[in-house]
């Protein structure tokens, strides 16, 4: 029984289609277009609305020549936050819980800000790698620090997402496996099924990790793009 | 007793078709990749027109899309979650 809880993440095909697919797609279809009109439905002028003070606080600290990235980000933010909302329904598949997916949106990224700043301005981007008033004799070291925490960023970026993700959906297939299996013995189980519903209330930080998903990104875009 | 009222099968709805001319009928749908893209077409229109493209839509139109895609999810992993049944060695 222990080896069944990692069956969850392992993708299942149906007549030759992956899940995956499915779970892939939805995001598109659930946010419809908005019309040319002026006023349109009550769930359209929800959504634009969301979407709209999301975008306006996540490029609140980034100079205008930054802005060019405003509507790969956001997609990106509405992308996975669905993703991941998607996956907490019981029975969904969460595409974001492989590594392989959280790694080609992670590095692509990261790259195309490390490039951006060492084309546009590599002095400066090169002067990232110290921060200011460190004593001398701590300089070589602490460029190679640096340096070293640079690389390190996409990886962090995409494992962190992976391991939010698949430790949150584990914890809760075994919490719940736990209150199950003890309901035959009346008093633990109600303390059981509250702490579970406590760990889905949790789970709903998967929009946090999001969250923290494009804001470390734009952490590190900020700062190599125009001053 | 006129029978000049009576319309041809391909044109009749699924709901007034009866059940003995039901493979007559779907003989005559048109299953080409055109055929079977605009029907989806037409069916999500309907959908979104009816509960989603409202002046005051609530919950009902996501609610019955996600419970959809629930079920959908369930009958895609069948094969994968029948082994989580009660046994008594797993």
């Amino acid at each position: 029984m222990t080896l069944s809880f990692f069956d969850q993440f392992s993708l299942t095909a149906f007549m030759g289609i992956p899940l995956i697919a499915l779970a892939l797609t939805l995001p598109w279809i659930l946010y419809p277009t908005p019309q040319n009109r002026c006023l349109n439905n009550r769930l359209l002028t929800l959504q634009a609305w969301f979407i709209r003070q999301l975008t306006h606080q996540l490029f609140l600290p980034i100079n205008p020549g930054g802005h060019k990235w405003a509507l790969l980000l956001a997609s990106v933010l509405i992308f996975l936050i669905t993703l991941n909302l998607l996956g907490i329904l019981p029975y969904t598949f969460t595409p974001t819980t492989q590594l392989s997916m959280n790694m080609g949106l992670a590095v692509p990224l990261w790259l195309a800000t490390v490039l951006i700043g060492a084309r546009h301005q590599p002095t400066h981007s090169l002067a990232h790698l110290l921060p200011v008033g460190t004593p001398t004799p701590l300089i070589p070291i602490l460029i190679m620090i640096e340096t070293i925490s640079q690389f390190i960023r996409p990886i962090a970026l995409g494992v962190r997402l992976t391991a939010n993700l698949t430790a949150g959906h584990l914890l809760i297939q075994l919490i719940s496996t736990a209150a199950f299996y003890l309901a035959f013995t009346m008093p633990t189980v109600s303390i059981l099924t509250m702490g579970l519903l406590l760990l889905l209330s949790i789970l709903e930080l998967a929009v946090a990790i999001i969250q923290a998903y494009v804001f470390v990104l734009l952490v590190s875009l900020y700062l190599q793009e125009s001053v | 007793k006129s029978h000049i009222s009576q319309v041809p099968l391909s044109d009749k709805k699924l709901m007034d078709v009866k059940l003995g001319e039901l493979s007559s009928w779907a003989g005559t749908r048109d299953f080409t990749p055109n055929g079977i893209i605009s029907a989806v077409r037409r069916g999500h229109d309907r959908f979104f027109n009816k509960y989603i493209n409202v002046k005051k839509g609530g919950i009902g139109g996501i609610a019955m899309l996600l419970t959809g895609y629930v079920i959908l999810s369930y009958v895609w992993e069948y094969d994968h979650i029948k082994h989580d049944r009660w046994r008594k060695y797993h």
